[in-house]
């Protein structure tokens, strides 16, 4: 069946007249009508735009015009502005803003021929761990849909582990592409900071977001990736710089390739079970010519409060902007200016989204400037040297993705501390700028372990070689619940 | 550092957020919490450490001053809560 | 008693480039609302800043020109809070980085003395919205048009001691920047506004007085008064045993007072942090050396050049060279008559700058071109015509009647110098006021005056005014 082929079997078939854009789009649309509520992992379907651009996409094949993703049906996380197209952020605040103008991640996937079958669930405004603070309700994890599927690109995870399209876009704060990744069972890449270009991607952390491709293999994400990395006028921090074929290096075999292993990523904290898997994974690499070298990033372990000062003060400013009055929720008869600013936001954002905003502000205020916000400024910099000794002697850096598998839905939804340590592993490299990866290792319990794999700055195609060469000598990227063969 | 009621209330209204009078406590006991986590950063010294706001150690790129916008106010009004002759509405300002 | 006033000025001038400083939206001014407000103007969710290069330029132009350090590396940082004008809920702004620090204006004091200000900083930052306050059933119109539009702050210490100070040094910098220009200096269209600092202290005090905002102040002459109102104001407060509250005051141009602002009464906390959508802004030495190269003569340069060149008095240099276009337009005027500086000066200062005030009309704009009017200035020191006379082919080119040569011939107004026409008519008047002539020649010199009078009317002002006194001595006398 379609579903259970990769992007770059779908891009042969299609090149080879097997099957029409028309055909698969309408396969994955009903594969979205019979799972996507249940999983709730849709936020909208654009059936119609999709089938349109399916019999352009075919319109196009036929004049020899297409390209390799051309007529792949795809899906957005509903960060990014859809032109014409609700995009909500997951909240409440969105659910009736219609962008009026596409992100250059969706430009690019447009032009490319991708049709667009709907927008991604996810945490609002990308703040969460779990999926659990969408205005429109949790993710379910299609490998037990008791648990949650991470967050914040929990919904685009969930569908590419069921399989309800072949990609999904994702972004990547703290952790937000990786560790759904991770616990649903799909690959995930998080590329350096800049590579991706991130006008219309609704800002969270604007030094911390980064987009980039969730799919279900290394394989796939190259062919993505060479598509949404890229230079953008538009983006003052997306860095010009040539955008290699990521597709060509995939093959390179592993020999010598130093891996390193931080210690501070196998310590208290990590489900022991979870450790085994990412033992086992290291194994298979060194079967496949690895060297492996322990090294040690002394402050990781500051990583989560140094993110927690940088993220939450970036993004009390940033959604500032959600004030009621040029889009997006107002409240029902304001009394007066202060009254229309306080309710629209008050109403508009979710709990999780008001703690991050109070807390930033906080942490931006006179007289805590410095004791917070310089000081997590300068953590940022420890962090970041740390990683540049360890590549000074490693290729890559491993580890688990999350310190657990998927937990039940509800589990830690009253401790927003204990939720955010899940994402203790996979913050450093935003607050450092690096590329990172997930990819299925394993699991546990029957729910699904992610090793994380960390480069080094635009080091991507290594990474996705790294990926690619596990994913030649073992299955678990080709597992799918048994509910969505 | 332990956040009070008054210090949530401030933070609100800075901030611009309605907060129920119910939900206060529940925020000044989870800010506190994000807090205390937040202060572990203090055990590492930092006095000679320059800090550090982008990720790459990049200059801001000049862009040509160009004139390459459309008027696309209906477009954008369309969305908007409330609108009158091309003007957005929000309640009186007092200056 | 005795009270010191001290007076810091902050003045915003609005960057004359074609597009924003973060968008490439139009900055023209008086289009329809919100045309001119793209998505990133907006504050749209998703939409990013980029910093257009002119205002870069422009900026370190000005620090240039004011012997100002121009920052290697300047960073923008973001301003809190929140105000329908301001989409984002934050202003781009610099704070920590800006991109000029010091430098300093030399002002005019009005004894003739002078005294040097010095600048503390120039930044660059976007403008905000407007609100609009006409009734929209009780609510307030918001036009974005004007967001994004680029501005250099430019701060000063708090170094004047009058509001008279304040004027001169803020009209020194509006000449400055249109000498560079950087900015138009329009004041109705509020491309030209300024902030002032206000408090007082007892004389010999050296610690400052709790000042007073004065906010977004339009014109040189309210900002006299404004000044003045404050300074009163607050004299008035200490001396009855008050305290002055730092506070933001608006200036009631209509009633003449300054009133606090209702909607900043709170104390802001601006939770200023580094733009993370802006990197830091590096000037290299090579793009300072362009920009320098591309630096006019300063008003201060060209006025010093008028003395030494021209012979003018300190003042009148002084006068005409406020502008760069009055500056230009005398030097076009001097270049045509040969040297008649003195002449051409006043003809700039005296009646066309007259005419230009009656119509409300810039020089550029001026119906008699600097040509014209050095045309008209060498009839004058070739004795074709009399300085009154001029006045008259003056307005006629006003009028657009022609150059002063047309003007003349049309008119007839060619000066009578043949003292074979000219003695005629003494003869006549002469004979015509015998008791007038009686009574001068008995030693009432002041009737010289009268026969002049007579002569000139005469001959419909044509006369050579030299020549008819010398031919009346010579007559009444003899």
């Amino acid at each position: 069946m379609y579903h259970h082929k990769t992007i770059a079997e779908l891009s042969r078939g299609l090149a080879a007249g097997e099957y029409t854009s028309e055909q698969l789009t309408r396969h994955f649309l009903q594969r979205i009508e019979v799972h996507g509520t249940a999983l709730n992992c849709f936020i909208t379907v654009t059936a119609d735009e999709a089938l349109t651009q399916a019999r352009e996409a075919d319109q196009r094949r036929a004049r020899g015009e297409a390209g390799p993703l051309t007529g792949i049906p795809m899906v957005h996380k509903d960060i990014f502005c859809t032109d014409g197209v609700k995009t909500s952020c997951g909240s409440k605040m969105l659910d009736n803003f219609i962008a009026p103008y596409d992100a250059t991640v969706v430009r690019k996937l447009k032009e490319a021929g991708m049709p667009l079958l709907g927008k991604a669930n996810m945490d609002e405004f990308a703040m969460g761990s779990s999926n659990e603070t969408s205005f429109y309700g949790p993710v379910k994890n299609p490998w037990n849909t008791g648990t949650v599927p991470g967050g914040s690109s929990g919904g685009s995870a969930a569908i590419v582990a069921a399989r309800l399209a072949p990609l999904a876009t994702g972004t990547d704060t703290g952790g937000s592409i990786r560790q759904p990744a991770a616990l649903c069972g799909v690959t995930g890449l998080k590329p350096t900071y800049g590579r991706v270009s991130r006008y219309g991607m609704i800002a969270f952390a604007s030094s911390l977001d980064q987009g980039g491709p969730m799919t279900g293999n290394a394989e796939d994400a190259a062919w993505v990736l060479n598509v949404m990395a890229g230079f953008d006028v538009r983006d003052s921090t997306s860095v010009e710089r040539e955008v290699p074929d990521y597709r060509s290096g995939l093959e390179r075999p592993l020999d010598g390739l130093r891996i390193g292993l931080p210690q501070e990523y196998f310590g208290e904290g990590l489900n022991i079970e979870v450790a085994k898997v990412i033992e086992v994974a290291i194994e298979q690499y060194k079967q496949l010519g690895a060297e492996v070298i322990e090294i040690s990033l002394p402050n990781s372990k500051r990583s989560v409060p140094t993110y927690y000062v940088v993220a939450p003060a970036e993004c009390s400013s940033n959604l500032s902007r959600f004030d009621g009055v040029r889009f997006g929720y107002r409240c029902e008869e304001p009394k007066d200016l202060e009254d229309l600013y306080k309710r629209s936001r008050g109403e508009g954002f979710g709990s999780e989204v008001k703690r991050r905003i109070m807390i930033g502000t906080y942490a931006l205020s006179a007289g805590y400037y410095d004791a917070y916000y310089l000081k997590a400024q300068k953590m940022r910099h420890l962090i970041s040297d740390d990683f540049k000794q360890a590549f000074e002697s490693v290729d890559v850096i491993m580890g688990p993705t999350a310190p657990d598998v998927a937990f039940e839905l509800g589990a830690k939804s009253d401790d927003p501390v204990s939720m955010y340590l899940s994402d203790i592993y996979t913050i450093a490299a935003n607050l450092a700028g690096l590329p990172g990866m997930s990819i299925p290792a394993g699991f546990v319990n029957d729910l699904p372990v992610g090793l994380q794999i960390i480069g080094n700055y635009f080091d991507e195609a290594r990474l996705l070689n790294v990926a690619h060469q596990y994913q030649q000598t073992t299955d678990w990227h080709t597992r799918t619940p048994d509910a969505f063969m | 550092m332990s956040l009070q009621k008054e210090d949530v209330v401030k933070i609100a209204h800075l901030a611009r957020l309605a907060i129920d009078e119910a939900d206060i406590p529940g925020y000044a006991r989870n800010l506190s919490s994000i807090l205390r986590l937040i202060e572990e950063m203090d055990v590492v010294d930092t006095e000679a450490v320059t800090p550090m706001a982008h990720p790459l150690d990049m200059v801001q790129r000049l862009r040509d001053d160009v004139v390459s916008e459309e008027n696309r106010r209906e477009c954008f009004q369309k969305i908007a809560p409330q609108v009158e002759n091309g003007l957005y509405l929000v309640p009186q300002v007092i200056e | 008693m005795q009270w010191e006033v001290v007076i810091g000025l902050e003045i915003h001038a609005q960057l004359a480039t074609r597009s924003k400083i973060f968008s490439a939206a139009a900055t023209a001014y008086g289009t329809a609302p919100n045309t001119q407000a793209c998505a990133v103007d907006l504050g749209l969710p998703g939409v990013l800043p980029v910093l257009n290069k002119e205002v870069v330029r422009m900026a370190a132009k000005f620090g240039l020109a004011i012997g100002a350090r121009v920052a290697p590396r300047s960073v923008f940082a973001r301003k809190n809070y929140f105000y329908p004008d301001l989409p984002k809920g934050y202003q781009i702004s610099q704070f920590e980085l800006p991109i000029v620090e010091g430098g300093h204006i030399d002002i005019d004091l009005e004894d003739g003395g002078s005294k040097r200000i010095d600048v503390t900083r120039a930044h660059l930052e976007e403008d905000a919205g407007k609100s609009l306050h006409e009734d929209f059933h009780g609510m307030t119109g918001i036009d974005l048009n004007r967001a994004g539009t680029p501005l250099l702050e430019i701060v000063s210490e708090p170094d004047m001691r009058s509001a008279k100070e304040a004027v001169a040094y803020m009209r020194k910098i509006h000449s400055l920047v249109r000498y560079l220009e950087i900015c138009d200096g329009n004041m109705q269209e509020g491309s030209f506004r300024c902030d002032a600092n206000v408090s007082v202290r007892p004389m010999g005090q050296e610690e400052l007085g709790t000042r007073s905002e004065l906010k977004n102040i339009n014109s040189f002459r309210f900002v006299e008064k404004a000044i003045n109102f404050e300074i009163e104001r607050q004299i008035d407060v200490l001396e009855a045993g008050g305290k002055i509250i730092q506070e933001t005051r608006l200036y009631d141009a209509d009633k003449d007072i300054t009133r606090a602002m209702r909607s900043k009464e709170e104390a802001n906390d601006y939770r200023y942090f580094p733009d993370p959508d802006l990197l830091p802004v590096v000037i290299e030495p090579a793009f300072l050396d362009m920009v320098k190269a591309t630096l006019p003569e300063l008003p201060d340069e060209k006025r010093q050049r008028f003395v030494d060149e021209f012979g003018l008095g300190a003042y009148d240099a002084g006068v005409l060279t406020a502008s760069r276009e009055i500056a230009e337009y005398f030097e076009a005027v001097v270049v045509t008559v040969d040297g008649a500086a003195k002449l051409s000066a006043n003809w700039v200062m005296g009646e066309l700058t007259a005419a230009l005030n009656k119509g409300g009309q810039d020089i550029a704009d001026s119906p008699v071109s600097a040509q014209m009017l050095g045309g008209m200035i060498l009839r004058i020191s070739d004795n074709t015509i009399s300085g009154k006379i001029a006045k008259e082919v003056f307005e006629a080119m006003w009028a657009g009647e022609g150059d002063a040569d047309t003007v003349i011939e049309a008119k007839g107004l060619k000066q009578i110098t043949d003292a074979g026409a000219i003695e005629p008519v003494i003869d006549e008047i002469i004979a015509a006021n015998p008791g007038q002539v009686e009574q001068y020649r008995s030693g009432k010199d002041k009737l010289f005056g009268f026969f002049v009078g007579q002569v000139m009317k005469a001959t419909q002002g044509k006369a050579n005014p030299q020549q008819v006194n010398e031919l009346l001595k010579t007559k009444l006398n003899g």
